[in-house]
């Protein structure tokens, strides 16, 4: 048995040594990803070109306009504008947002002491954002002045994990997650197929090879350079897009294999159903990338998914992975918080793996 | 008038071995050549080059007395070429393989369902013609693809093998269409490695090593065979020419369905074959004096 | 197992894909020891019926046994007493000669220890020694084959089943192909081997000849070619195939 195995996985890594076309794509791609994606899909921003109508002009405000132009979010683009002319600056896309100073700013008077943030609300995750941004401002502006005076604003956001909130920290995981998943299960789909479409399968299926050993064969190498390619995705998330990495890497590396496994499991599934290798790869991105980007929450969160949805997200491997990898990338979470997330991805890959293998046919029909 | 192929002094070598050696050929119109060779002889570099897929090293091969490398839109627009394991749509049906190349060609309608029906009569699929070309059996594809290249009815043909795995049945019947279309004036430029195949070619070339050993008409090459030859008729040819390769050189034995032949090149005659056999106890039911054949031929100069 | 004096036994054994009938109710056996010619026109069933006998595909119905094994039940053992070539070539294009005598070792469960000795044998038997390095996409074809065919018989099969091992092959190295053939059968192996060069069907034991589904004729070449006034297996062929043509 053991000899048998060993046959078959260094067959296998033959193939994968003499084909270094396909090598070098399965290493280059996900980073090519990666990159393509994590700056693309970034959600966060910078410059906002931003109008200020300060209408106290006493040293005080003019402090909180330097603080705001200064800060990498807002770039100054105009001021000092009539109320009128607000809505025609937005029509023409001149600025995004419009902050007006009241004329009792800095002043002890309870009357008026609200700035007024009037945003173009048509991209409203950009309008959140800008609400945020002016928020964590003023808070540390009024941290300075504490005690001084009475406050222009009351409340003061504390932001955890992410006190830059970075969207790359929140992404960057999602998009690995996202990446090894997809890479895994192409990689063992092909194997499989382009044997049959070589027609090499129909001289393996005569030998009395079981379907266990050829998968366990197939799986093992496919294992080891998923592992590797999942490793560099993960390092060149650490050093190029900032990701921390407060938990254990020991833990990290365990999940990430049975993540892995799963998504090699899927594509030995999908290879024992499909007969040509253009058929496994489109099968492999529409059953792994979409539900993996669009259900996992990736990018929306799963609670606020339809519950048909949110049950849905519970079988798509990713959900769990992405819970997992936010945890001990970004929050240092241990094993004993990721348990249940850790069980779900373990018995996912079993039962994967053993349907595949029954599926597995050892005839040509 | 140019004729239609004209291959002079053709080299071509791929890193360290040289595939083809100053091969020179000629086709006229209407003929058909065939080029026989062991494998790895350089036929399908030769077929290559003559289609505009290969740019030779050095010398050059002409069609319609145009230089190929440097017009090789005139060439593919004019030739019909069927590469060695041409395969097909294995999603289409056998028809539509048929039409899809038809319509390729643009060919009208109505002549392509005519020329379908030309094509069926050799080929045999036409009760297969619903089925997928991916569920054909091994030589009803090659044939397929042999009756989608013969859609359109170019002046030059250029067949690399195409009669692998086809059945005898439909390989006469093959040919016969190859000879029809030469008596139109088509020009069949063809690879084999069926020497009955080789003997209805108008002239074949030998080549082996990247070089031609022989050129001419079946009849003339033969009436070369060089020595005397004899045919031992026995019931397990095998058995007979493993016990004679311990008595005779192996290079004077050939073996056949039919028998053993024996390339007689020390002029030693029948009767010490005779001896030998005697000697060698061998039980044959006749030794005679035999014709050679293209495949004697071939195994002698390829020896 | 032992027993057993056919190789193969088939008794109307059918095989259909959807309507169509690819294998009709042929019913045939091969002795042990016997070089059997498959012969037949194309898709005439004879890569299906092979395909069934392997295990590759079930039957539809009647039965069949491989070395006194049941077709039906007991595919798994049968696997280990026959050696296949398919008629696609099948073995890795991207492994050396070498690779991939020792990956089909591998997997036949060939000792570690013995599979250079092996497959070294192999290679000189099949006159392929000095190319054990090489990739076997640079193989000319009839190398290629000798090559199929060491994969097949490595764990020393009692049957071969060769599905048209020459085709495409030049004369010279359809001979030699042949002459291992017969070594093989001197050893005792049974070879069922299809072919469309009818010359190749001469150096048969017995041939049969299938036609649309159906076993068309069947029998000792020499008694074929009296029973069809014919010189040779060819025109038997060609009598064979268009007599029973509708
Ligand atoms: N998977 C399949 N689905 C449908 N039809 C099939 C399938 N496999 C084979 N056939 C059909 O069964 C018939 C027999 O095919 P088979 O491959 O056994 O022929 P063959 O005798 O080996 O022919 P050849 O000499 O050309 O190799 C053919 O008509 C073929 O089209
Ligand atoms: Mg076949």
């Amino acid at each position: 048995m053991k000899k048998v195995l060993w046959s078959i996985i260094s067959k296998e890594f033959i193939h994968i040594r003499r084909d270094k076309q396909t090598l070098a794509i399965v290493i280059l791609w996900p980073l090519l990803m990666l990159f393509l994606y994590g700056y693309a899909i970034t959600l966060e921003m910078k410059e906002i070109p931003t109008i200020i109508t300060d209408l106290a002009h006493n040293p005080l405000s003019r402090e909180y306009v330097d603080d705001i132009a200064s800060s990498r979010f807002f770039r100054v683009t105009g001021r000092d504008i009539a109320e009128s002319e607000i809505e025609p600056v937005f029509r023409h896309r001149r600025a995004r947002c419009v902050i007006v100073i009241p004329p009792s700013f800095g002043k002890d008077d309870p009357g008026n002491r609200i700035i007024q943030l009037i945003i173009d609300a048509s991209d409203p995750n950009a309008a959140n954002y800008i609400h945020t941004y002016l928020g964590t401002i003023t808070a540390s502006f009024n941290r300075r002045h504490s005690g001084g005076m009475r406050l222009p604003f009351r409340f003061e956001p504390r932001l955890l994990y992410n006190p830059d909130l970075k969207s790359s920290f929140f992404f960057v995981p999602g998009l690995v997650a996202v990446i090894i998943m997809l890479f895994s299960a192409l990689l063992s789909s092909i194997a499989i197929v382009r044997e049959k479409e070589m027609g090499t399968l129909e001289q393996i299926l005569v030998s009395p090879l079981t379907p266990m050993q050829l998968v366990i064969g197939k799986l093992v190498p496919y294992l080891l350079l998923s592992l590797a390619d999942s490793i560099l995705v993960l390092i060149v998330a650490h050093v190029c897009f900032t990701v921390p990495m407060h938990g254990s890497g020991i833990l990290l590396l365990a999940t990430l294999i049975i993540y892995v496994v799963s998504g090699l499991s899927f594509g030995l599934l999908i290879s024992t159903v499909t007969r040509s290798q253009q058929i496994a790869m489109m099968a492999t991105m529409v059953i792994t990338v979409l539900p993996s980007f669009l259900l996992s929450g990736f990018i929306f969160p799963v609670r606020s998914m339809p519950l048909l949805f949110q049950g849905i997200s519970q079988i798509i491997p990713a959900t769990h992975f992405l819970i997992i990898i936010r945890g001990i990338m970004l929050k240092g979470a241990g094993l004993a918080e990721l348990m249940p997330q850790l069980g779900a991805l373990t018995l996912f890959s079993l039962v994967l793996i053993s349907v595949s293998i029954r599926k597995f046919h050892t005839t040509l029909e | 008038m140019d004729r239609p192929i004209e291959i002079k002094a053709l080299s071509k070598s791929y890193g360290d071995t040289l595939a083809v050696d100053r091969v020179s050929i000629t086709v006229d119109k209407g003929e058909i050549y065939g080029l026989i060779g062991p494998d790895g002889a350089g036929k399908t570099t030769v077929i290559r080059t003559l289609v505009s897929l290969l740019v030779p090293d050095s010398g050059e091969a002409l069609f319609m007395g145009r230089t190929v490398s440097a017009y090789p839109g005139f060439v593919r627009s004019h030739i019909g070429y069927m590469p060695q394991r041409f395969s097909l749509y294995r999603d289409l049906s056998v028809e539509e393989n048929l039409h899809f190349f038809g319509d390729l060609f643009q060919i009208p309608r109505d002549r392509q369902r005519r020329r379908m029906d030309e094509l069926y009569a050799f080929s045999r699929l036409q009760p297969f013609r619903t089925r997928l070309a991916g569920a054909l059996s091994g030589g009803m594809k090659q044939k397929l693809a042999l009756s989608c290249m013969l859609m359109h009815q170019p002046e030059v043909i250029v067949l690399d093998e195409p009669t692998f795995g086809v059945d005898p049945v439909s390989r006469s019947e093959f040919w016969g269409m190859l000879a029809a279309l030469s008596r139109d004036g088509t020009s069949v430029f063809v690879s084999t490695a069926y020497m009955d195949e080789a003997d209805l070619c108008h002239r074949i070339g030998l080549i082996h090593h990247g070089r031609i050993l022989a050129q001419g008409t079946p009849d003339g090459l033969i009436a070369g065979f060089p020595w005397p030859l004899y045919r031992i008729d026995c019931e397990n040819p095998h058995h007979v020419y493993t016990i004679l390769s311990s008595t005779l050189p192996p290079d004077q034995l050939q073996l056949f369905g039919s028998g053993v032949y024996v390339v007689d090149r020390g002029k030693n005659g029948l009767r010490s074959l005779q001896r030998t056999l005697r000697t060698a106890k061998i039980a044959c039911r006749g030794i005679s004096s035999a014709d050679a054949t293209l495949e004697n031929l071939f195994l002698e100069l390829i020896r | 197992m032992t027993g057993e004096e056919n190789a193969v036994t088939a008794v109307d054994l059918s095989r259909r894909f959807g309507q169509f009938t690819a294998v009709d109710r042929v019913t045939f056996s091969v002795p042990r020891g016997e070089v059997f010619g498959f012969l037949g026109a194309n898709g005439a069933g004879k890569t299906t019926t092979i395909r069934m006998l392997c295990g590759l595909l079930r039957p539809s119905s009647g039965s069949a046994s491989v070395s006194g094994l049941d077709v039906y039940t007991r595919f798994e053992e049968i696997k280990t007493t026959i050696g296949y070539m398919s008629q696609q070539f099948s073995l890795y294009d991207d492994l050396t000669v070498e690779e991939n005598l020792h990956f089909y070792g591998g997997i036949y469960g060939v000792g570690r220890t013995r599979l250079p000795a092996v497959t070294g044998a192999l290679l000189d038997q099949m006159t392929l020694g000095g190319q054990r390095r090489r990739l076997t996409r640079d193989l000319p074809l009839g190398w290629k084959q000798r090559l199929a065919l060491a994969a097949a018989i490595i764990h020393d099969p009692g049957i071969v089943f060769l599905d048209e091992p020459t085709s495409g092959v030049d004369p010279a190295s359809r001979r030699e192909f042949w002459l291992l053939i017969h070594q093989l059968a001197a050893r005792g192996k049974t070879i069922f081997v299809t072919t469309h060069y009818m010359d190749e069907a001469e150096y048969c034991h017995r041939v049969s000849i299938m036609k649309e589904g159906r076993i068309a004729e069947i029998g000792n070449p020499s008694r074929l070619k009296e029973k069809y006034r014919a010189g040779t297996m060819q025109q038997v062929f060609i009598n064979v195939v268009k007599r029973e043509q509708s």
